[in-house]
């Protein structure tokens, strides 16, 4: 089983559009494709909440599949999160740490949306 | 996997593969005896052990296979010879050796659990043709063999097993008719009042009941087979005689082998369920203890206990055992306890109920100074027997009034809470747990009633104790500072029954409406940390994956409002959002629905094409469908868009929700078939298809009773029958299986589907979340009696709403994918990436036996 690194900024990094928000679907996670770093991310929106989206990787290290976007999302004591829809591990959308096993983690980046865009900084 | 026995071990030789037999044997493998024992069983039957109580059921419905307690496999398994079909003729103790028609067999130690056989009595006649007895399976042949041929039937025996023979002859549609020699039905159970009342509902039922008849001869008929002729002269005409008139022991062997009887026979046994020769031990209803021979299966399990223990140097013996019994006979509820007559205890008084209505009779005796129960009588309604039997049993001080406990109340029949019970306490008496084994298996660490359950075996038995043993568990957990959490997760803190309740009554349609209402604020009230958070009140009410997918599967059964609503998408399981069947390397199967299995060649093709043309893996399924494995989630429409074409709907093999209705050919083909099953298979899956439900449902119908379409493994299960449909609930394949139960017999189809709509329904409401109907049924307080009490006798008012309520569900069926490929805004979520066309560059196949699967 892989364990995923976080991923420290570096001087590298921008902010990009990645998609559009109609592309986005409420309280659930999408997958998008990051040709930058030539991975996929999920991304879950959240509308009404701060911040109302995240992007964490859409590979999940338990079942080695890119299902991580296809997740319930919901939350544990009011901190958000997404189960893996294979095995049903929690991950922490803010910081990706697997709820059922700290020493793995899903990569995180930060997101924004800005007019019809979503951002993110890779 | 034979348990080895070294060649030098004692042998032990069980006569007598019954019931008690057989529990003996259950018994002395729980206790390791087959590892220092080897043992062998005779049977003079051909079956191995099966259930003679429900021997009744053997003509509506089950077979052989399904009374059976046990398998050869178990005796394999624990390395103990069974040897079926031999009878034992003689035991030679000076050898110490049995014979058989076979060969000699040496014992050191030997069991006779040899049981009884039926009494008929010395009436001229009664060895002719069509004059038969009621205790085997082949006995049961030989009456069906003989009814064939006959229209009416009669039993000669009003006691318990002549009621129980009565309702066979019913079974096999015969004009059944009771003869009692003595004045009224079942006179070791019930009084003159008591029986009188029973006589009326039998005859209700349709069968004549003769009492105080004595059969001076049985000759040749003028209209039937048989001419009985009675003490009066009068006669009565028949084609078929069971004589089910009392058991007598068999103890023939015992008596040539010149072992004690007893004066009226029986093998007299003492504590340790020893004979006269300490190497011999006799179980069951061949043996005699204090002169009393016990013609019920409890205190046959209760010396089998005892006769194990003594073979294995335990502590166990038998101490005589209560034969308070509670019993449905014909449908008709009849209970007695204790000394039920008042005739054993001076100075006893009495207190009786008797509504000729409602018919139910209720009796109390009580000691002369009205403090202690000697014992009740019960006809028409066992409700109170639980209650009564535990203020008898533990001769716990009875109420001021203790008319109180039989008089009707309107909250229906009173309790005995579980504190007023004392440790010694009996609450199984199938395995004779009492309430003080219960606190110790919950002090030992026992958290649940399923733990308690495993523990002690309570409850396992015949269940009747069910309700009570909940109570005890849940009474003596809060007194452990337990708290039996209800909760569904920490964001609702109420069940799913209730929050069922909550989203109908109130109409609540959406789960961000029944969070806001319902939900716990923030989840954080049941956190470990009672510190106010900072800023809680912005903390989001999400929900979970928990609570979700099950209030999603609730608004579904209530509304069935699509699943793909932009409302209720988030709420779904993968599978449900995607309406396809997620695999481990992230791909989806795919399967169509084919109702009843049955598909044209056309269709056949087109799911041939559409696997090739997308390089999908395919299989068929234990359900009589096909699977298509492999898709990617941007495939998903384009497959569907094909499959919708050629006339294909969704399968529902994603959801907690009606799954297939498997069939065998039936009588349109099948030689034996003798009602269409493919038509029927195919009307209720196109009627419940669709249908959400707190876990997955199968069904199967079945056009005979060889039950090629398993139906028997099925929640639901329909078995043809010459006269319509027996119903078959509650059973299951998978991990834990279970035989489903006979629900209902004979259904004309208007009353099959009104039946399967109630229980259903009623399934839907109270179930837990990811409860199958098989863990549903033996939770369910009251067991089938009650299920049957709700679904089939209308007990509770229901049956109009739940079957409205199906009514509704049929009415808003729409296929799934037909509704998402109509709508461009649904189809958005069906792209592996939303700003790239490529597909997953992990997903790596390889071939095998010329299909693709995940590498």
């Amino acid at each position: 089983m892989s364990t995923a690194t976080v991923a420290t900024p570096t001087m590298t990094q921008t902010w990009q559009t990645l998609c559009s928000r109609a592309d986005l679907v409420t309280r659930s996670g999408v997958a998008a494709w990051l040709a930058s770093a030539d991975t996929q991310v999920a991304l879950l929106y959240l509308p009404g909440q701060t911040p109302e989206v995240y992007a964490v990787d859409n590979h999940d290290p338990f079942s080695n599949a890119n299902v991580i976007a296809r997740g319930i999302v919901g939350d544990i004591q009011g901190e958000p999160v997404i189960a893996s829809p294979i095995y049903k591990q929690h991950f922490r959308l803010a910081d990706g740490v697997c709820v059922e096993d700290e020493n793995v983690r899903l990569r995180t980046w930060e997101v924004k949306i800005e007019g019809d865009d979503v951002m993110i900084r890779a | 996997m034979n348990v080895p026995t070294s060649p030098n071990a004692t042998r032990l030789i069980v006569i007598g593969n019954g019931m008690v037999g057989h529990h003996l044997i259950e018994q002395l493998v729980a206790l390791g005896a087959h590892r220092q024992y080897a043992i062998t069983v005779f049977g003079e039957e051909r079956h191995l052990a099966y259930d003679r109580v429900h021997l009744s059921e053997y003509f509506s419905g089950r077979d052989a296979d399904s009374l059976a307690l046990s398998n050869a496999d178990y005796y394999a398994e624990h390395g103990i010879e069974l040897r079926l079909h031999e009878a034992v003729t003689v035991i030679d103790r000076n050898a110490a050796e049995v014979v058989t028609d076979h060969a000699r067999y040496p014992y050191d130690r030997l069991v006779l659990a040899t049981g009884s056989y039926p009494f008929v009595p010395p009436i001229p006649g009664n060895e002719r043709e069509k004059c038969l007895v009621y205790r085997t399976l082949d006995d049961l042949d030989a009456i069906r063999d003989a009814a064939a041929d006959a229209n009416t039937g009669v039993v000669v025996g009003g006691g318990l097993l002549g009621l129980e023979a009565a309702n066979a002859l019913r079974g096999l549609d015969l004009d059944t008719a009771v003869v009692e020699f003595a004045p009224r039905l079942m006179p070791m159970q019930v009084d003159a009042e008591g029986g009188a009342l029973l006589r009326e509902k039998i005859e209700a039922l349709g069968v004549q009941v003769l009492t105080g008849r004595a059969t001076q001869r049985i000759e040749d008929g003028e209209t039937s087979f048989h001419r009985m002729v009675f003490q009066d002269d009068k006669v009565l005409e028949t084609d078929l005689i069971v004589f089910s008139a009392g058991i007598r022991p068999r103890d023939q062997l015992a008596r040539d082998c010149a072992l004690e009887i007893g004066e009226r026979g029986g093998i007299v046994i003492d504590d340790h369920c020893l004979t006269s020769d300490p190497a011999i031990l006799a179980v069951g209803e061949v043996a005699l203890w204090q002169e009393s021979i016990f013609g019920l299966v409890a205190p046959g399990y209760q010396m089998a206990k005892a006769a194990a223990a003594t073979l294995t140097e335990g502590d166990t013996t038998f101490s005589g055992a209560d034969m308070s019994t509670k019993l449905k006979l014909l449908g008709v509820d009849v209970g007695a306890i204790g000394d039920a007559h008042g005739e054993r205890t001076p100075g006893a008084r009495t207190f009786r109920y008797l509504d000729e209505i409602k018919q139910e009779y209720r009796k109390l005796v009580v000691s002369s100074d009205a403090k202690k129960l000697l014992g009740a009588m019960l006809v028409g309604d066992n409700a109170s027997y639980d209650t009564l039997m535990q203020y008898y049993a533990n001769g716990l001080e009875l109420p001021e009034d203790p008319a109180s406990l039989i008089l009707p109340s309107s909250d229906g029949a009173p309790t005995l809470g579980p504190d007023a019970l004392p440790e010694t306490a009996t609450i199984c008496s199938c395995h004779n747990v009492t309430k003080g084994d219960i606190c110790t298996t919950l002090d030992a660490g026992a958290l649940d009633l399923a733990s308690v359950k495993g523990e002690t075996k309570a409850s396992t038995g015949c269940g009747g104790c069910a309700a009570l043993l909940k109570s005890v568990v849940d009474h003596e957990l809060e007194a452990r500072g337990v708290e039996v959490d209800q909760s569904l997760c920490e964001h609702f803190a109420h069940t799913r029954q209730e929050l069922y309740s909550i989203v109908r009554v109130e109409g609540i349609k959406t789960f961000s409406e029944l969070i806001d209402k319902h939900g716990t604020s923030s989840g954080h009230d049941l956190g470990a940390s009672s510190a106010p958070k900072l800023g809680s009140s912005s903390s989001p009410k999400l929900g979970c994956d928990i609570c979700k997918p099950a209030v999603a599967s609730i608004l579904a059964a209530c509304f069935n409002e699509p699943i793909t609503d932009a409302a209720h998408v988030p709420l779904q399981d993968t599978n449900d959002t995607f309406m396809a069947n997620m695999q481990k390397n992230g791909t989806y199967s795919v399967v169509p629905r084919i109702p009843g299995g049955e598909v044209t060649p056309e269709k056949l093709i087109v799911l041939g094409e559409v696997g090739k043309k997308y390089g999908l893996y395919t299989k068929i399924t234990g359900g009589q469908r096909v699977d298509l494995f492999g898709a990617q989630l941007h495939q998903l429409p384009d497959i569907w868009g094909e499959l919708i074409e050629a006339g294909f709907e969704t399968g529902h093999a994603y959801g907690k929700a009606t799954r297939t209705v498997k069939s065998c050919v039936g009588s349109t083909w099948c030689r034996y078939g003798v009602q269409d099953s493919v038509g029927m298979a195919i009307y209720l899956e196109e009627r419940y298809k669709g249908l959400r439900s707190p876990h997955k449902l199968k069904f199967a119908v079945s056009g005979c009773t060889r039950e090629c379409a398993e139906a028997q493994s099925k929640d639901v299960g329909v078995i043809a029958t010459e006269n319509g449909w027996n119903l078959y609930v509650c059973g299951n394949g998978g991990m834990r299986p279970r035989h489903g139960e006979l629900f209902a017999t004979d259904l004309d189809d208007a009353q099959l589907i009104r039946t399967i709509d109630r229980f259903l329904m009623f399934y839907i409401r109270t179930a837990d979340r990811l409860q199958r109907t098989s863990v549903w049924r033996e939770n369910l307080e009251g067991g089938l009696d009650y299920l049957k009490n709700v679904v089939l006798d209308d007990s509770l008012g229901l049956g109009d709403e739940l079957e409205a309520q199906m009514q509704h569900i049929i009415d808003t069926y729409e296929c799934e994918w037909a509704n998402t490929l109509s709508d461009p805004e649904k189809l958005k979520r069906f792209r592996t990436f939303v700003n790239d066309d490529s597909p997953d560059p992990d997903i790596i196949v390889t071939e095998e036996r010329g299909q693709l699967r995940p590498a």
